[in-house]
């Protein structure tokens, strides 16, 4: 969790994700922010996160993109 | 059949009359009959698209459901390792893969075909003369009035999301794919609404309620003020000013800008209100397309505004998995080494916006200007991308760029922006509109604006009255929804509020003997 809390800091310096909980539904995040992050996942984790994933539920915290890439590792 | 046209105002009551009658469970097959006959009375090229893209969308929608279906019974057997649940998931997505491919390749073919062979051949033509070569190319020539890059744009999301595996169950049979399809008031002009959220409304045969009967009325009401009220009246000068580009200059062409930002908001958001309305009187709820775009402060924020059920649809089906392809983000890596860190990672995005913003202009029409227009929106949000670390330090710096005047600044400049990289829907051709940008420079002053009269733009004084007010009526629309206003409206007040709706359509709209029931705009797309 720590290891991608950084990994979103790079992308967004001025977001606290730990304690940020609505990033997409808020706005916090753009669409652009999106794919860097994803970017940044599949660069830190190896991790391809796919289309059908995409979805704001899975990006609006830290913990549910936590969430989201120990399912795709476990897959 | 035009909404604007007597033909559909009996075409409706008649429908909502053998709809209500109707027993609940026949309320779906009735709404497909009325779809059906609204296909046949605009054309039967039109008819045979809607049916060909009902007919494919639906028998590659039950292929991948029964693909699933049978991955699912697979893997409830509890003997399956790991590794075995692992290939059939991986097979089952393949051979899911392939239906899904057929099922597009058929749609988007059948819309290239009737919409853009022609501007293709046209190309092709120009090419094979520039290389010299005796070649000639013909495209197919239909005269298309319903809206195909809509009700495609829907049956690709139907079998997309029922590839994903999410949001969408498949639909249970052909008359509900069908009815999805061809579901008459978002036929011409969208929404492009998703099948997860338009099916249950669909398919309960629900009456309305009272206020929800009122509220469609009403909304139908302003959808007819705005279009015949204020985009039918102003759209004459429009013409005028485009067709004679070489006479109105300078000042014309700011005119023509603002003119046609406003034609342009009242004809589609009047199109939708009245498709939004007469969904409500089925009791069915369509996803909105609009949030007051023109109070927006940025051009990425507009898009997030404006015809919102096509953005969601290129953000999800075309930029999130174009960005997130394997081959995007393997350019990364390379793309970091060569511009560094920060715009490294952003350059794939950026391609994929380019290619996403060139779509969207070819999707709205076959022709250059829109390519043009497209890709023109398209370097603005990257440029605005790039230089947002330079905003923000302007907006710590500066106190006043959080004041309501600033606001007010970011809106206007906005609105600005859009109507003038707008112009390239009506121009003849993109070199003519770049001639009229220069001549905003060239020929400003009173020399240019005194070369013609506003006479000549076949407006009255009467008309511009009109006019006038119908803005100050929708502006103060946005503000009374912005506010929620309408939330704690008594049913007396909505009566009376579409009293006077249709009687200012009535008094002032243009209709009757000697007008055409003109097109909408968007009908075009």
């Amino acid at each position: 969790m720590d290891e991608l809390i950084a990994v979103l800091r790079e992308q967004r310096p001025d977001i606290d994700f730990a304690t940020q909980k609505n990033l997409v539904d808020d706005e916090v995040l753009d669409s652009f922010d999106i794919i860097s992050i994803i970017a940044l996942i599949s660069e830190h984790f190896g991790v391809t996160i796919p289309p059908e994933e995409i979805i704001p539920e899975n990006f609006n915290s830290a913990e549910s993109l936590h969430e989201l890439i120990v399912s795709l590792l476990d897959e | 059949m035009y909404f604007t046209s007597s033909a559909f105002v009996l075409f409706l009551v008649v429908v909502l009359t053998g709809y209500y009658v109707s027993p609940g469970r026949f309320r779906p097959v009735w709404l497909l009959f009325a779809n059906s006959f609204f296909c046949v009375a605009s054309g039967w090229a039109g008819t045979a698209c809607v049916a060909a893209t009902c007919l494919t969308t639906w028998y590659a929608g039950k292929r991948m459901d029964r693909l699933s279906k049978s991955l699912a019974a697979r893997l409830a057997d509890a003997d399956l390792v790991s590794s075995e649940a692992k290939a059939l998931r991986r097979r089952t997505k393949e051979q899911k893969r392939l239906w899904l491919l057929l099922g597009v390749c058929v749609n988007v073919g059948i819309l290239a075909v009737t919409k853009y062979s022609g501007f293709f051949a046209q190309n092709l033509n120009a090419m094979a003369r520039v290389l010299g070569l005796s070649f000639t190319a013909s495209g197919f020539d239909f005269a298309l009035t319903l809206g195909i890059s809509f009700y495609t744009f829907k049956a690709l999301s139907y079998m997309t999301d029922l590839y994903r595996g999410k949001k969408t169950e498949a639909a249970g049979s052909l008359v509900q794919v069908a009815l999805f399809v061809s579901f008459f008031p978002e036929l011409v002009q969208g929404p492009i609404s998703r099948y997860c959220d338009l099916s249950p409304g669909l398919f309960a045969g629900r009456i309305p309620c009272r206020d929800e009967f009122c509220a469609g009325v009403q909304r139908i009401l302003f959808g007819f003020f705005k279009k015949l009220v204020v985009a039918d009246r102003l759209l004459p000068a429009v013409v005028i000013l485009t067709k004679s580009p070489d006479e109105f200059k300078g000042a014309y062409v700011l005119l023509t800008m603002w003119f046609y930002a406003v034609v342009l908001f009242a004809d589609f958001t009047g199109g939708i209100d009245i498709a939004v309305g007469v969904a409500k009187l089925f009791g069915i709820d369509v996803t909105e397309n609009f949030n007051r775009p023109f109070y927006s402060k940025s051009i990425a924020e507009y898009w997030r505004r404006w015809h919102i059920t096509m953005g969601a649809w290129f953000k999800d089906y075309l930029f999130y998995p174009l960005s997130a392809s394997s081959a995007m983000l393997k350019l990364i890596k390379p793309s970091k080494r060569i511009f560094g860190k920060g715009v490294g990672v952003r350059i794939p995005v950026y391609i994929v916006t380019t290619v996403l913003w060139f779509t969207t202009g070819l999707w709205h029409g076959a022709s250059w200007n829109f390519i043009v227009w497209g890709l023109t929106n398209g370097a603005i949000i990257i440029v605005s991308q790039e230089l947002s670390p330079l905003y923000k330090r302007f907006h710590a710096r500066f106190a006043f760029s959080e004041t309501p005047v600033y606001g007010a600044f970011q809106i206007v400049r906005t609105f600005c922006l859009m109507s003038f990289i707008r112009v390239f829907d009506i121009y003849a051709g993109v070199g003519v509109t770049l001639g009229a940008y220069a001549s905003v420079f060239a020929d400003f002053g009173r020399e240019g604006f005194a070369a013609r009269s506003v006479l000549d733009l076949g407006l009255s004084v009467s008309d511009c009255v009109v006019v006038a007010l119908g803005v100050c009526v929708m502006i103060s629309a946005g503000l009374w929804t912005r506010r929620a206003a309408y939330k704690g409206t008594s049913l007396t007040a909505r009566v009376c509020l579409c009293f006077l709706l249709f009687l200012a359509t009535t008094v002032f709209g243009c209709y009757g003997i000697g007008y055409d029931a003109k097109q909408f705009i968007y009908n075009r797309f």
